[in-house]
């Protein structure tokens, strides 16, 4: 049996495994702390820098920090919502991310997180991404001025025989994400349905099935993002 | 000494416009030109987009009738998905969102853009020339036309998820049916909600109108009167349908010009002509040719085209319409107000017979066939004949886009009122007045044009008239 550790979020004392890493440690316990290229079960990737926390008053992702005894985590202030403000920010201007005409509109990590973070208009100047659309495979298409790569599908989907569907390529500011057209064209529906559903933007897009959800029946128009994390909040009302 | 006004901004119209008017030695008019002076380029950036997101992306068009851009866009799309019908309950919800939508639109139009034009007439004081100084007026006539409004945009709500730019639309056909809560809304709810009600008012509001009218009939019948081709869809039975069926076009004395045209044979019977001084093209009927082949789109020309109206009181006012005008085309710019009472009646009628039809409730949504690489959809939108043409590509990425919007199609008929406001009221005049000017706004107002859905432009709301003398030189100007 592993050892356990003890140590504070927000001031409340927790109890957990040694060795697990604090995002998925306070999700568990009710603290939601946003993040965009986190999947519990995989390799964390400390790629979108959102889910910054305070250890011991130092700013560190969550999702790289594994829980440790006596740690003092902050997971809410001014100066971290401004701090995720910020990069939320920065990923709008990076790419094109016109919600109105997008079918994730609604379903949409980004938008949701834009939302709960009360972002009006970004203060960064728009760099009009202007990427191919890469939609030569049959089912599936790549809509890259929407990615804010987090490498979420590089790392989760992969084709029967264990390969990378997905990947970058470039460096730098042309950095970018593809597909194996090959591999690609190999996916089942509800493997393109998963990578569409695993990605927190709208750049994997399952073909010809967009807006079929009617709006206020989409994920995000029931509940805000992180609603169905934040139990310790209730009980704090309670 | 020649000289030129110019109206910039045009004000209580969709977009933004502007009007020169040139006045020879004599202060007379010599030549007068309605500009649109924005352009937007839908055309062209929908280009490599994927076909099932064009029916929610051209809609931003527009924010006031987004909806007819949503359904002519689905409807092209219908056709790229191989679906040659729609389900009953696709069919009918798409039809109750555009009943929903023209009558809000037209609302909005009659009681908050034009009302003041005939409340107060075209000489009534710049503070008098609104909504409110309406209210103030006639508090009853203001509260129904917001009420109207407001139902017509909970229609679409309903109908479309949104008040404005919602998601109803797929390609192939609908992504909602209808519960029966918000169908009672309408049926069983509160008296400003309650179709029934919207029906009186729509009928008040045309007493209204006929009532103004006995005691303006000079005004009304003849301000900006000239004669013109008048075309729209209607059913392959004559019937009058905002919604889809052929093209049909007729001239000034009612001689058909073309009947029974499918709507995606468009492009063989009309073309489109550019001129260096606007960004709004000039569609014309290519038999007729560029000169005399213009015409106009909207409530008056679906009145004149149509043989009858399928709800009956409607009916009933377009027999009334029609005995007025001797049983031929009324070609009075000012007669498009009455057509637009008669549709909004119409409209409420065709909502309360929807919301009373159980295929709403359905639950076969959407429909699909062999893809095609070409769609073409056409509707009547609140101020006409909508057209929107698409290509495909292998990959289902857009390739080629062609959108003629309504006030597109009445661009020669505004130009042509504005020329007869001109005359009619600044001809050898001493000195050219700001009601003058507001006087030829009037004209344009009665034809409710959307300039920003006319060059797919964006921009402010108002008109500016300016008056130059023979050098070109600015001596007058207005801009409200």
């Amino acid at each position: 049996m592993s050892k356990k550790v003890k140590f504070t979020i927000d001031g409340n004392e927790i109890s957990a495994e040694e060795g697990k890493n604090l995002l998925d440690v306070a999700c568990e316990n009710g603290y939601y702390i946003p993040a965009l290229c986190h999947m519990k079960g995989h390799k964390p990737a400390g790629s979108c820098r959102l889910c910054n926390v305070k250890v011991n008053g130092r700013i560190m992702t969550a999702c790289t920090t594994l829980v440790s005894e006596g740690m003092e985590v902050i997971t809410e202030d001014e100066e971290l919502a401004e701090l995720r403000k910020t990069i939320l920010e920065a990923m709008f201007v990076d790419g094109n991310h016109f919600c109105p005409a997008c079918e994730k509109s609604g379903v949409c990590d980004l938008q949701a997180l834009a939302y709960k973070h009360k972002i009006m208009s970004p203060k960064f100047k728009y760099e009009f991404s202007n990427k191919k659309v890469e939609a030569e495979v049959p089912k599936i298409m790549l809509e890259k001025n929407r990615c804010i790569l987090c490498k979420k599908c590089i790392r989760a989907i992969k084709s029967k025989d264990g390969k990378n569907i997905f990947g970058f390529k470039a460096r730098g500011k042309k950095l970018e994400i593809t597909m194996d057209e090959e591999l690609a064209a190999q996916m089942t529906d509800e493997d393109i349905q998963r990578a569409m559903d695993i990605c927190p933007v709208g750049t994997i897009i399952k073909k010809e099935k967009g807006f079929k959800i009617p709006i206020g029946k989409r994920k995000y128009d029931k509940k805000p993002i992180g609603d169905n994390v934040e139990k310790h909040k209730e009980k704090e009302k309670d | 000494m020649t000289k030129k006004i110019t109206i910039d901004p045009v004000t209580r119209v969709e977009g933004h416009g502007k009007v020169t008017i040139h006045l020879d030695e004599n202060n007379k008019i010599k030549e007068s030109r309605f500009h649109i002076v924005e352009f937007r380029g839908f055309e062209r950036f929908v280009k490599g987009r994927p076909y099932w997101e064009i029916p929610v992306l051209v809609q931003r068009l527009c924010g006031i009738c987004p909806v007819s851009h949503h359904l002519a866009a689905a409807k092209a799309m219908d056709m790229i998905v191989g679906a040659n019908s729609l389900t009953p309950t696709a069919d009918k919800m798409r039809r109750l969102m555009h009943y929903g939508q023209i009558l809000q639109s037209h609302a909005l139009h009659f009681f908050y853009l034009a009302s003041p034009d005939l409340l107060f007439g075209y000489e009534a004081n710049v503070e008098k020339r609104n909504v409110v100084a309406v209210a103030m007026e006639n508090k009853e006539l203001a509260l129904q036309g917001i009420n109207m409004r407001k139902f017509g945009q909970e229609i679409i709500k309903i109908t479309a998820g949104k008040k404005i730019h919602g998601t109803g639309a797929i390609p192939g056909g609908i992504n909602k049916n209808l519960t029966t809560e918000e169908r009672d809304f309408f049926l069983k709810g509160e008296e400003n909600m309650n179709v029934e009600q919207i029906i009186k008012w729509a009928r008040g509001a045309l007493d209204f109108f006929k009532n103004y009218h006995s005691k303006h009939k000079k005004f009304i019948d003849d301000f900006a009167y000239f004669p013109s081709n008048h075309l729209s869809l209607v059913t392959e039975d004559g019937a009058f349908d905002p919604y889809h069926g052929v093209l049909r076009a007729v001239d000034s004395e009612g001689n058909i010009i073309f009947d029974k045209v499918d709507s995606t044979d468009y492009y063989k019977y009309m073309g489109e002509q550019v001129k260096n001084w606007s960004y709004m093209k000039f569609p014309f009927i290519l038999s007729i040719g560029k000169e005399t082949g213009w015409y106009r789109v909207g409530p008056l020309a679906r009145i004149n085209t149509c043989d009858f109206m399928p709800s009956p009181l409607a009916q009933k006012e377009l027999e009334e319409f029609r005995s007025y005008n001797d049983s031929k085309p009324s070609n009075s710019s000012m007669h498009m107000h009455w057509a637009r009472l008669i549709e909004i009646l119409h409209c409420a009628e065709m909502v309360q017979k929807l919301l009373n039809d159980k295929d709403l409730e359905g639950t076969d949504l959407v429909k699909k066939g062999n893809k095609q690489e070409e769609g073409i959809g056409l509707l009547e939108a609140p101020r006409g004949t909508l057209f929107h043409h698409y290509k495909v590509n292998e990959n289902d990425l857009i390739s080629m886009a062609n959108l003629i919007v309504a006030t597109t199609n009445n661009n020669e008929p505004m130009n042509k009122a504005v020329n007869y406001a001109a005359k009619e009221l600044m001809n050898k005049q001493k000195e050219i007045t700001e009601e003058m000017m507001n006087g030829v706004e009037v004209a344009i107002r009665a034809y409710d044009p959307c300039l920003s859905c006319a060059t797919h432009a964006l921009g402010q709301m108002p008109l500016k008239i300016s008056l130059y003398d023979s050098n070109n030189k600015l001596i007058n100007q207005k801009i409200t």
